[in-house]
């Protein structure tokens, strides 16, 4: 200021006085600004509802609710193998790794175990639902700030891994193939090369979003800081997967507890990141498609001979009691409680999703942002209406 | 190697334990000893199955209490918080229930609780973790009637932020209030929806209006082995004959 002269210095004064007089003059109540139920911003019938001040959150509350469909009540009028069908459709996108947990619960409770084969095309099926089902989220993360381009990467890729999967099971989007004891049916021919050619495209796949999308300056700058989660938070909340994962809490199902799956067999590496904002949880994710293609090919060459099923009854009664399974699915921890009773049909099944908690830290995340960061936040927290409406 | 080293870190929990599946299990036992010493005679039952899980029914009273001292012991990851209605459905799976005939007794109207047992109609149920051991409890706790027939526990959102979502969803399908709650409005239903969907007595219109093709499924086989001498074309004559009449 000193180089100013005094009249320069006086205009100065009195721009600021004016701004200020500008600021208190238009010093708004506040306004409720509604987003969704249908919105792009919010994959789905999700509604947001923000109370601003200015550009900031002060309050923001997601409202579900829009997609219920109750599967908790509908569980309880089916029988055992009928369930896997409605629960297909919780997570839509990654729609096998759904089933694994609820058939691994019951063959629980019958204290019974799938054949090494069986186990082994699971785990494999399992990562290519996480791959489809991430994959698609890379690709979305771009739409969410205007970048175009990776959605259509994603989908042309997402392609491959979709023709893979109903190749192996017939299905696209709900493949109904685990059973209790096993599976429905033997991979086809061919399906084990073709399976390694996807997985080299699906790494070329991550590296182009690494250098179009986390390589890009507005990317980094719209993610980086903003959003941070805390771990001690992260833990109250519930929150799992990826995003527990890029608060810096080194916790995956997959590794730390004991199932009657594959990946104990194959050598892999859980991410993680110490920041835990917007940024950390797309990359952590990033990384992990990348690990599920490794677990892939892995598995690929060691798949053991055998029957894909268990000698199971044909009418499948479960036995009285109860049992917690929990797998790590693409969006994070995926669990059912199941209580039998000695019927065809579980007497009660909780369905514990990820994406559930992982929405319910919104109304804290949220507080104090700007409102264009809603988006990015809500973005990389990542849930499937399904999987929070049930 | 990263994966090699790490599992080996958390092997003594998981690995052994299913390997000698009969022996006791330390670290679950441990952790219903320790939760006794905290609640004394809040803790009511537990069961342990060895290497696998542990289940631990507390009192209403100490319900809040049992939160806050498995926080403390390092269970600070919340999993979920629901309920069960142990009444037996008075509808049935539907009302072609498969399962009524082979058991030829009627009585299946008594109530019979889960691991634990339980004295009341209701339980809330709940699971934290330890996320450095990788160990989880369930926890369960009876909730008790009042004289008008309201229920009403607790709530566990100071302890654990993330029950705020699942006690909202509790409370509107099993009607159990949470005393103290910060935003009890309803999650999923309409605001002016009345019962509550998840007890056994609400009934499942869909179920109740139309007949449901499930059947088909556990339908015995047909049994062909008295039919096989009889021929085939007498086969094909009951055959049409059904569908004749059928149709």
């Amino acid at each position: 200021m000193t180089m100013l002269s005094e009249r320069q210095q006086l205009s100065y004064i009195a721009a600021q006085a004016a701004d200020a007089r500008l600021n208190v003059e238009l010093e708004t109540e506040g306004m409720t600004l509604n987003i969704g139920p249908q919105h792009p911003a919010t994959h789905g019938t999700l509604r947001i509802i923000a109370r601003l001040d200015g550009e900031q959150v002060v309050w923001a509350e997601p409202s579900a609710g829009y997609m219920h469909r109750g599967y908790e009540k509908l569980t309880e009028v089916r029988t055992f193998p009928q369930v896997t069908s409605l629960i297909n459709r919780i997570d839509w996108l990654g729609s096998f790794a759904n089933e694994v947990p609820f058939i691994l619960a019951a063959e629980k409770l019958m204290d019974i175990e799938a054949p090494p084969r069986a186990q082994h095309i699971r785990t494999i099926l399992f990562e290519l639902s996480r791959i489809a089902n991430v994959g698609l989220f890379l690709g979305d993360l771009g739409v969410q700030m205007g970048a175009v381009t990776p959605v259509f990467m994603a989908f042309r890729d997402r392609e491959y891994v979709l023709n893979l999967i109903e190749g192996a099971t017939g299905g696209r989007f709900h493949p109904n193939f685990d059973r209790i004891g096993g599976l429905k049916d033997d991979l086809p021919k061919g399906w084990i090369d073709e399976t390694k050619q996807v997985m080299k495209k699906l790494r070329r796949f991550c590296d182009e979003i690494d250098d179009l999308l986390f390589g890009n300056e507005i990317f980094q700058s719209r993610m980086r800081g903003v959003g941070v989660i805390p771990s001690d938070i992260a833990l109250q909340y519930g929150l799992s997967g990826a995003n527990l994962r890029a608060s810096g809490v080194e916790w995956d199902l997959r590794r730390d507890q004991s199932l009657p799956m594959a990946w104990d067999k194959v050598d892999w590496k859980v991410w993680t990141h110490p920041d835990g904002d917007s940024w950390a949880r797309c990359w952590v994710r990033l990384q992990e498609v990348r690990e599920s293609t490794k677990i892939v090919d892995q598995l690929l060459d060691t798949i053991p001979a055998g029957p894909v099923m268990a000698k199971v009854p044909r009418i499948i009664k479960v036995p009285e009691g109860e049992a917690w399974v929990s797998t790590e699915n693409p969006l994070g921890e995926m669990g059912y409680y199941v209580v039998s009773k000695g019927d065809l049909g579980p007497f009660r099944v909780k369905i514990r999703s990820a994406s559930f908690n992982n929405m319910s830290i919104a109304p804290w995340v949220l507080k104090g942002v700007y409102v264009p960061d809603i988006i990015t936040i809500l973005a990389s927290l990542y849930f499937i209406l399904g999987d929070i409406d049930r | 190697m990263q994966r090699s080293q790490s599992w080996s870190a958390v092997a003594p929990l998981s690995d052994t334990d299913v390997e000698a599946s009969a022996s006791p299990d330390e670290l679950r036992d441990g952790i219903v000893a320790a939760l006794t010493s905290d609640l004394g005679d809040g803790v009511v039952d537990s069961h342990v199955v060895s290497g696998d899980d542990v289940w631990v029914r507390v009192t209403a009273e100490s319900w809040v209490a049992a939160g806050q001292a498995l926080h403390r012991r390092g269970f600070t990851y919340f999993c979920f918080l629901s309920a069960i209605d142990w009444m037996p459905s008075p509808y049935g799976r539907g009302e072609d229930d498969p399962s009524a005939d082979d058991d030829g007794d009627d009585t299946v109207d008594e109530m019979r609780s889960g691991y634990t047992g339980g004295d009341t109609r209701f339980q809330l149920l709940a699971r934290v973790v330890d996320p450095q051991r990788h160990v989880g409890v369930t926890l369960k706790a009876d909730v008790p009637e009042a004289a008008d027939g309201s229920l009403a526990m607790p709530t566990w959102v100071p302890v654990y932020a993330g029950a705020n979502w699942h006690e909202r969803e509790t409370a509107e399908m099993f009607g159990i209030a949470f005393i103290g709650h910060p935003d009890p409005r309803k999650m999923y239903l309409p605001g002016d929806f009345e019962g509550h969907p998840l007890r056994k007595d609400f009934p499942l219109l869909a179920r109740m209006v139309k007949p449901w093709p499930g059947i088909v499924d556990v339908e015995p086989m047909p049994e062909k082995d008295e039919a096989a001498e009889g021929g085939t074309a007498d086969d094909n004559a009951t055959g049409e004959t059904d569908g004749g009449a059928t149709s």
